[in-house]
């Protein structure tokens, strides 16, 4: 459900070689140019855009490797402020 | 393995008396031609004639292949003993078991690269490596060319700014985009043999240090089976391979280096010392410290070392991508290339002129110069700036 957010911050922030339109939310985004440390800027744009803050066990392949998998690391995430949100 | 082939199998050897062999060839055909291959910018043949009569280029290839079976701290062991007689034979030996190791680690199920390992251990084939590349600078995890099959064959060109003992090596492993279609750093390594290729040297190898290790430019033209492609993606062999394996061999043997340096300077204190019987000389307050400096390196080598081992052995391929792990990793390359210098200048204080002139048995020169690229192979800026990049994502260090 937040793929269609994830969108625009992957084209602006993942250097890739392709348009973001052209991937599928299946796509794997380092076949499509996304490096290890380029992974960096992206997730920094995400954290800012979504008000939350990657883990460290989220820092890998299996997160970055396509928007979908952002949008489930993303939803994860939220899920827990959320929660937090309603405890406090 | 099953426990019955197993036990079929030559044990490895054991580590000391392994080392002494080594340190043997190091006396009697490493350390005699160093200053010769310093000099003249020459491949230390002496020297490889005597690992491969060793059989010492199959150290990493496993047993069930015809190798040695060495762990990865056995082989670091081995670069450490040959950086005490020569730096640049201990160079392109580490350089060399980094190209095997590749293949060891991710190519061995492919048929071809099974026979190859063995056809390696039986000839004692050296491998060489062309990562860096005319127009990216140093990133290896960047590639301009691409490999394109067609029919089983590939054809790959390369212009490669450094390929050391290029001209020597029976074969190099050659990254390159995947197809031309592909990401730059969408990246596949090609085993392009000495058969399978033409060279085409670009430049000279007249540097300050590690010149024995002749690494000029070369344009590579090459032609061959497409099954010589490595099967798994180059980023997961750079992750679990090439990148951590290249700093704990690099490191093992800058440390033999320092440890070499610094045994001449404690000649040196001993001579002083008995010249002035029931006082210790300044010079040994001087070896103490150095000797501290040296222990620091050779503690950073060894827990990141027996870290990456325990990572190897447990085999989880998402272990080498995790952060802390790569930021270690480099950490090891900046501390051991920053340190080997010091190292090296505080002997050279102990040594005195002894060690500034270039005709004394306790010269320093081709150790100062040898250590002075430690921090260029792989810009310690560039690795830096990884880091930076890295620790900016790290929650916890």
């Amino acid at each position: 459900m937040y793929s269609e957010q994830i969108r625009p911050l992957v084209a602006q922030h993942a250097r890739l070689r392709m348009a973001v339109d052209e991937l599928t939310d299946e796509s794997d985004l380092y076949r499509a140019g996304l490096t290890s440390l380029s992974t960096v800027n992206l997730m920094l744009a995400l954290e800012e855009h979504f008000d939350v803050e990657f883990l460290d066990r989220m820092l890998g392949r299996q997160t970055f490797g396509s928007i979908r998998c952002l949008a489930e690391a993303i939803a994860e995430l939220r899920g827990a402020t959320d929660r937090d949100r309603i405890a406090g | 393995m099953n426990v019955a082939r197993r036990a079929i199998l030559p044990a490895p050897p054991d580590s000391r008396a392994l080392l002494e062999r080594v340190h043997a060839i190091g006396r009697e055909a490493v350390a005699p031609h160093a200053d010769a291959v310093d000099r003249d910018a020459r491949f230390p043949h002496e020297a490889f004639a005597a690992l491969k009569a060793e059989k010492l280029l199959g150290a990493y290839v496993p047993a069930e292949c015809g190798g040695m079976g060495l762990d990865v701290s056995q082989v670091a062991q081995v670069c450490e003993a040959l950086g005490h007689h020569c730096a640049s034979t201990a160079m392109i030996f580490a350089m060399h078991q980094i190209q095997v190791a590749c293949i060891v680690h991710h190519a061995l199920d492919a048929p071809f690269f099974r026979d190859y390992a063995r056809e390696l251990v039986a000839r004692q084939y050296l491998l060489a490596s062309a990562t860096t590349e005319l127009g990216v600078g140093g990133d290896a995890r960047s590639s301009v060319c691409a490999v394109k099959v067609e029919d089983g064959r590939f054809t790959l060109e390369k212009q490669a700014p450094v390929i050391s003992y290029g001209a020597t090596a029976d074969a190099i492993l050659v990254t390159c985009r995947r197809s031309e279609d592909a990401a730059r750093s969408d990246q596949v390594q090609v085993l392009v043999r000495r058969q399978d290729c033409a060279l085409r040297q670009l430049s000279q190898w007249d540097t300050l240090g590690f010149r024995g290790t002749c690494s000029p430019g070369f344009e590579v033209k090459s032609a061959g089976d497409a099954a010589q492609i490595l099967p798994a993606p180059y980023a997961e062999i750079h992750a679990r391979t090439q990148h951590p394996f290249a700093h704990v061999v690099w490191a093992s043997l800058w440390v033999g280096l320092a440890t070499d340096a610094l045994n001449r300077a404690r000649g040196a204190v001993r001579s002083e010392a008995r010249k002035t019987p029931g006082t210790i000389p300044l010079s040994a307050t001087r070896l103490a410290e150095a000797d501290l400096v040296l222990d620091t390196m050779r503690g950073t080598l060894a827990s990141t070392l027996a870290e990456y081992a325990r990572l190897l052995a447990q085999a989880d391929p998402d272990a080498f991508g995790d952060y802390r792990f790569v930021v270690r990793m480099n950490n090891l390359k900046l501390t051991a290339s920053q340190l080997v210098v010091d190292v090296v200048g505080r002997a050279m204080v102990i040594c005195g002129i002894a060690g500034y002139r270039n005709d004394s048995k306790l010269s320093l020169g081709r150790h100062l110069r040898d250590a002075t690229g430690a921090g260029l192979m792989v810009n310690n800026d560039r690795i830096l700036g990884q880091n930076a990049t890295m620790q900016v994502a790290l929650r916890e260090g």
